[in-house]
This record gives C-alpha cells, sequence and structure tokens, in this order.
C-alpha cells in the first residue's frame, strides 16, 4: 500500500553509502572469510558486508552514490609494505613519500612502512614529525620506523619512548646492521615497554665487507667480491639468541638464505618471539641475473641461489616467513649506469610485488590466495600493531581489488616511482590491480 | 672464418675452432714481426683507444704495439680511477671519446664488467685487457700460443695454475681457454685465495703445491700480492713462499720437457725462484713477444678480418 511513498523517499532520501564493491571474492584472512560478498563503505569505514552474488545483480538493494562492479575480482584488505625507503627528507631526486606512495597506490598498497636511513636517518621526535607531516599528502597511509641507534651509528640507542609518543611502529638501522650486540640487547630489552619490534638488517659486516653480490660459483667465475650466505646467518643466529635471552621482538627483515630459513623454522619451534619477512626478488631471482652485469640485480642482501630461493618458498609455505615486504629502494639511473662494483645496492618494488607474488606463488600453487595475502595485510598489520589489514565492520576502509586473470608487461618507465631500477623490465606478471581505496576513497583505479 | 662476436671480452663460451683462427692467424703475425720492416697496412684509417684504468706496462705497451704494426690510428688514456669517480662517470668518459669517432677500444679496468658494460653504451668493437678478477683473454690466447708452439697439441696436456687464483683474472681466461682446447687444469693455492665453488668450473683443486705439481706439463706462475698479507688471507709472504713457491726442487716433479710460465710482473724470490723464472724451460719472455702476435691478431679479425692475412 505504501509502494509509491517508499519510492519518493528513495529519490529523496541521500544515499545511505558512499561506496559499494559487489560481487567480488572477499578474502579477509584474519576472519578467515574467502566468499563471493559485497562491501559498503560509509564514513571511510566499512559498514556492511554482505553476501554477494557471483552472477548478475546483486540483491542488495541500497542507495549508494558509487560502485565498483568486481565480478571475477579479488577484494582483499589494502597490501601494506612493511620494508620501503622513500627517500625523504634526503634523496628526493630518487623518491618522496608523495610519489612513493603514488607508486604504491599502484601496486595495491595502502600502507607502506618507510625505513629511518634517510639523510638525516630518522632518529628523533622532530624528524619522525617532519614524515608525518608530508605523509599528510600522501595517497596511501604511511608509517613511520625509526632509527634504533643515533645517527644509525650502532652505537647509542635512540630516545625510543619519543619516538613511539611521536608514532613509530617499529625500530631499525635498516640498511645497517646494529653490529654490537650488547647495544642489540639493550634495544630488544628496552623496546620490550613499548611491545615495540625491532626489525633487524642481519648482516656481518666484516664478513659481507667489499662484497657486490652472493658468493658463489657465479661470484668466482665474474670474479667479483662475494657476500656468503653465513654472513647473514650469523647475525640472525645472534638476534636469535638475544631475543631468547631478553624476551624482546624481533624481526627479520629481507630473509635471503636456505640457512636463515632453518634458523628461524627452529626458533619459531622453540618459542622464540621472532617474525620475519622475504621480499618477491629474494622468491623470484638467483644470482644468476647479475651475470649480464645488470646493476639493477645489486640488491643488499644479494640475490641468492635456486637451492635459497627453494627454501624461501618452502618457508613462505609453512609459515616460516610472516611476511612479503618490497624493500622498495628507489635509485637514480645516474648512480646505477655505472661500473657493477660502484653501483648501490637496492632495487624498487612496490609496483611489481603484487604480480610477483601471483606469477611465482600462486599460480606456481605454493600458496592460496588467502596465505599469499595473509602475508601482504594481516601479519604486517599483527606485527606492527596496525589498525589497517583487515576487512571488518566500522575498521578503516583499506582496501585493494584485484583482477587475478590479467596479465600485464613490465615497464620501469610507466613506474610511479620517481626511480626505475627494476630487474624486471620486460617481465610477463600476472594479477593487476583494479582499484586501491584508502579510507574509502579510491586512489589509484586501472 | 670469422670470430661470432665484434667484442672479445674473454675466453668463456669461445669454441674451439675460434681460439684456433686467432692463434692460426697471430702465426702470420709472428711471422711479420720477424721481418725486417714490421709494419703492415692492415687496419691503415682504424682508429683505435686503449683505456687503461689501471696500471700497466706489458699489455699496455702489448697493444700499442699491435695497433702500430698494423698502422691503425692510436689513442692512449690513462686514469687516475679514484679521479675520475669524483668527476666525470664511465659512460660519460666513453661517449665522449667515442664521439671522435673511434673504432674500437682496448680497455683495462680493476672493476669485473667494465668490458661488457661498454658493449651497451657505445658502438665500438671494445677488446678486453683485463678487467677486475674476471678475464684477461689476450693473455691466454698468447698462453694457449706459446704452449702450442711449444707441443703442436694442447689437448692432453696437464696444465698447473699456481697462486692467486680468487683475485686472478689470468687464472680465469686460462682455466677457459686450456679447457676448452682439451687440457687438462688443475689450480693450486692457499686456501683462502680460492674462489667458492671453482672446482665447479670442471677443474681440479689443490693446496699442496707437490701434489698438484705431479705429472704436469705446464706450471703458470701467478703473482702473488702482497695486498693478500694486508687483507689477512696469508699471515706472511714469507709462509707462501715456503709452501707454494716453485723452487728448482719443486720441478722433480713435473713431466720431462715442461715448461714454466708466468704472466708478469714477477715477485722474484716470492712465487717462484729467480733460478726457475730464468731457466730453459721458462718460456715467459717468449709470451711477451708472442703477446703482440696474438693482439695482432685480435685487432685484425675483430676489425672484421678473415682467417688469411694479405
Amino acid at each position: 500500500m505504501n509502494k509509491s511513498k517508499k519510492r519518493k523517499e528513495f529519490v529523496k532520501q541521500p544515499p545511505e553509502f558512499d561506496l559499494a564493491i559487489l560481487g567480488g571474492r572477499v578474502i579477509d584472512p584474519e576472519s578467515r572469510t574467502d566468499r563471493i560478498a559485497d562491501i559498503f563503505v560509509q564514513g571511510g569505514l566499512i559498514k556492511k558486508i554482505s553476501p554477494g552474488k557471483a552472477k548478475g545483480k546483486s540483491r542488495t538493494q541500497v542507495r549508494v552514490k558509487e560502485v565498483i562492479d568486481a565480478k571475477g575480482k579479488i577484494v582483499v584488505p589494502g597490501l601494506i609494505d612493511m620494508h620501503a625507503h622513500l627517500r625523504e627528507p634526503g634523496r628526493e631526486d630518487e623518491e618522496t613519500i608523495y610519489t612513493g606512495s603514488c607508486a604504491a597506490v599502484a601496486g595495491g598498497f595502502t600502507s607502506v612502512c618507510c625505513m629511518p636511513n634517510t639523510e638525516p636517518p630518522i632518529d628523533n621526535q622532530e624528524a619522525v614529525k617532519f614524515v608525518y607531516d608530508k605523509a599528510k599528502e600522501a595517497k596511501c597511509k604511511i608509517s613511520c620506523i625509526g632509527a634504533v641507534t643515533k645517527g644509525q651509528k650502532g652505537e647509542e640507542l635512540t630516545e625510543i619512548f619519543d619516538l613511539v609518543q611521536a608514532g613509530v611502529v617499529a625500530i631499525s638501522d635498516d640498511g645497517k646492521p646494529v653490529s654490537n650486540s650488547q647495544v642489540m640487547r639493550n634495544a630488544l630489552e628496552y623496546c620490550k615497554m613499548f611491545d615495540l619490534p625491532v626489525i633487524s638488517h642481519c648482516e656481518d659486516a666484516n664478513l659481507s665487507s667489499g662484497g657486490v653480490m652472493h658468493e658463489g660459483l657465479v661470484s668466482t667465475t665474474l670474479g667479483m667480491n662475494g657476500i656468503p650466505s653465513v654472513a647473514e646467518e650469523i647475525m640472525i643466529a645472534r638476534d636469535l639468541k638475544l631475543a631468547e635471552f631478553t624476551g624482546g621482538r624481533i624481526h627479520i627483515a629481507h630473509v635471503s638464505t636456505q640457512g636463515s630459513v632453518n634458523l628461524i623454522r627452529e626458533a619459531k619451534r622453540r618459542g622464540i618471539k621472532v617474525t620475519c619477512e622475504t621480499t618477491p626478488h629474494h622468491f623470484t631471482l638467483t644470482d644468476d641475473a647479475v651475470k649480464t652485469y645488470d646493476t639493477n640485480a645489486k640488491v643488499n642482501p644479494p640475490l641468492r641461489t635456486r637451492k635459497d630461493v627453494a627454501a624461501i618458498k618452502r618457508g613462505l609455505k609453512d609459515g616460516t616467513i610472516d611476511c612479503i615486504a618490497t624493500d622498495h629502494a628507489p635509485h637514480s639511473v645516474e648512480e646505477k649506469e655505472v661500473e657493477f662494483d660502484f653501483a648501490p645496492f637496492g632495487m624498487v618494488g612496490l609496483e611489481t610485488a603484487l604480480g610477483l607474488v601471483v606469477t611465482e606463488l600462486i599460480k606456481k600453487r605454493i600458496l592460496s590466495w588467502p596465505q599469499a595475502i595473509a602475508k601482504l595485510t594481516t601479519n604486517p598489520s599483527r606485527i606492527l600493531n596496525l589498525k589497517s589489514g583487515r576487512i571488518k565492520k566500522d575498521f578503516p576502509a583499506d582496501l585493494t581489488v584485484i583482477d587475478p586473470k590479467a596479465s600485464w608487461i613490465v615497464d620501469p618507465a610507466k613506474f610511479k616511482s620517481k626511480s626505475k631500477n627494476s630487474p624486471f623490465g620486460g617481465k610477463k606478471l600476472w594479477g593487476k590491480v583494479c582499484y586501491s581505496i584508502v579510507d574509502g576513497k579510491i586512489v589509484h583505479s586501472m | 672464418m670469422k670470430l661470432r662476436s665484434r667484442h672479445l671480452l674473454g675466453l668463456e663460451g669461445m669454441t674451439r675452432e675460434e681460439i684456433n683462427l686467432i692463434l692460426d692467424t697471430a702465426e702470420s703475425f709472428k711471422e711479420i714481426l720477424e721481418r725486417p720492416i714490421r709494419i703492415v697496412p692492415t687496419l691503415r684509417g682504424v682508429t683505435v683507444v686503449n683505456l687503461f684504468y689501471e696500471p700497466s706496462t706489458r699489455t699496455r705497451i702489448s697493444f700499442e704495439l699491435a695497433e702500430k704494426r698494423l698502422s691503425a690510428e692510436v689513442v692512449s688514456f690513462s686514469a687516475n680511477t679514484s679521479s675520475v669517480r669524483k668527476g666525470e662517470t664511465l659512460k660519460d668518459t666513453v661517449r665522449n671519446i667515442e664521439a671522435m669517432k673511434i673504432d674500437m677500444v682496448v680497455v683495462r679496468h680493476q672493476c669485473s664488467g667494465v668490458p661488457y658494460f661498454l658493449t651497451q653504451c657505445l658502438d665500438s668493437s671494445i677488446i678486453n685487457a683485463g678487467d677486475g678478477a674476471h678475464e684477461h683473454p689476450t693473455q691466454a690466447l698468447l698462453d694457449l700460443f706459446t704452449i702450442r708452439a711449444k707441443y703442436k697439441e694442447i689437448k692432453g696436456l696437464k696444465v698447473v695454475i699456481v697462486g692467486d687464483v680468487k683475485y686472478s683474472r689470468v687464472a680465469r681466461s686460462d682455466i677457459w681457454g686450456f679447457t676448452t682446447m682439451g687440457a687438462k687444469v688443475a689450480v693450486c693455492g692457499p686456501t683462502t685465495l680460492m674462489p667458492y665453488e671453482i672446482e665447479k668450473m670442471g677443474i681440479e683443486v689443490y693446496d699442496d703445491v707437490d701434489e698438484a705439481l705431479e705429472g704436469a706439463d705446464v706450471v703458470n706462475v701467478l703473482r702473488i700480492q702482497l695486498e693478500r698479507q694486508e687483507g689477512g688471507l696469508l699471515p706472511s709472504l714469507r709462509e707462501y713462499t715456503n709452501k707454494f713457491g716453485i723452487n728448482i726442487e719443486r720441478l722433480k716433479k713435473l713431466n720431462e720437457n715442461f715448461t714454466i710460465m708466468h704472466p708478469g710482473p714477477i715477485n722474484r724470490g716470492v712465487e717462484i725462484t729467480p733460478e726457475v723464472a730464468d731457466g730453459p724451460y721458462s718460456v715467459i719472455l717468449n709470451q711477451v713477444t708472442n703477446g703482440v702476435a696474438i693482439r695482432m691478431a685480435v685487432l685484425y679479425l675483430l676489425s672484421g678480418g678473415e682467417a688469411k692475412v694479405e
């Protein structure tokens, strides 16, 4: 009897939701969701998740401002990169927080943690405030990681309480190891007060000294100075012992060797509070990539052997490796277009990470979609205590919509990042980012 | 027959036929070098730049003589690496030089891969005159030439390379060259100067020099550098000499009609005793003489020449 009245209301009333993402395969590793569903967003938050329909029109009849048809697509929590170098302050010619965020959202990341090895390093409250101030104009969420030691010199602890109050989510001297065991012990013990993880770049600087690539048959034939696997493993062993002794939380950055995976697996079995990450390049490439002296393949830790890549994949599969992080390290063409020995370490990764995960891990059946997504969302979120990383009512609407069946060819010239130092140019990857959504706003669309 | 590449970056991947082509061509040039007038017009109008980023006496003079005897126009450049590093990049330097219209570049650099890098930024033919600890192909070619001249056939010989294998580009080029030609190759040196997994290059590895020399035909003695002691890889040169130095006593292990080689420069009394270096079985100076012929052959073949020299 009220039919006509209702219709009138429908026209008059403002929309109930700002955004609806309809009919996609929604994967939320935290709640173990993996089903077709509709997601409704209002005021930057996820307000409703209801069962959707794979085909045809969605059952739900609601008023929305903007609709994304996600049929055939995968909808996941916005990806989190817990390890990136955004170079600001100091090397704005290579990347800024803004350009880094553009690269991030193009690659499906809605949260990026930036490492403190800038010039000057992020080792005090003012520097953290500077990063968060710059982050206001960024396209995605930025979380700041503070330095472990003043000036990243490996000697005196930074004012960690101050850093925590300014909002750091972890501390790390990444790029450099904390060589002094006493300093590392102190950091782990001190951070217990804040439940803050210490992210460790594990490298014995004496063993790796002068090295430019993995030490093995390839370095031997090329006559280049090698970085042996043990340079990483010795430091991991030390840090695991220190974590066990202090009860502090250690997170091992960019795990690259078979021995490292074995050490961490064993430590987890014994109940040590350790988490770790690997990078897309470490599960994709081997030291063969250096044979053409491609300085874009010069990275630290170096690309290892097939045996190591296989061990990394096993570690990802059995859960030893919690996270996949890019270690996005932009460098200018001028710096990279030099003798291999003189080129800086690092490659960009924000815009190729998801494609490599899909191509190398999901398509090759190393990981299922939910397992892979957990390593890019839930797990880093848990380690760093972030609000993002889940699809849940009343949580921020940070979402990534992926077309799993689309393929593309990597063209570094088209990267949003200021730097183009990727060894993956010309590689065909599967999995394309259709939309990146931050706080309910579409910040990137294909 | 021609070489497959217009560059000579290393002996890795080069076929036996290609190596023989270079050695045969060098024979013809060697004859020319013995004539009263040692100049031929073969490379008239060709401009060659010698880019030496690292000090060199033998190789540099050898290349310059080879170029001049082929009537090429020659420009030589040597750089104090540190000042170049502060200023102009390698790429800018070489592109500027190429802008002056040149045809070939001979390059010596302390970094592995620089000759390859030049092929990526220049149109000229690139000849590797030694890059880091990677390769020194013309040195290995002149070693092969010298040994072939003496034994007629390289196949089946046992060749032992003794010394600082880890930092030796000569060792790597010799390993590729001699194994490709069918010789049996062994390396011998302190375990700290043996690069990781070198046995996978298809050779034998020894840390006992007397064992390594057993039944060998050719011994190539590498230069041992003082830096290795400073870098902590050797406790002392004295200890090296005692354990690995090639002296008269150790020669008894060798086959009859054996040969001693050394790529130079020699540290007399360290890796080799003066008697051995100057002994009748030593071909160290023949190597230097043959170096010019080999480099003429390489320059000629890479500039588009064919097997026969007119």
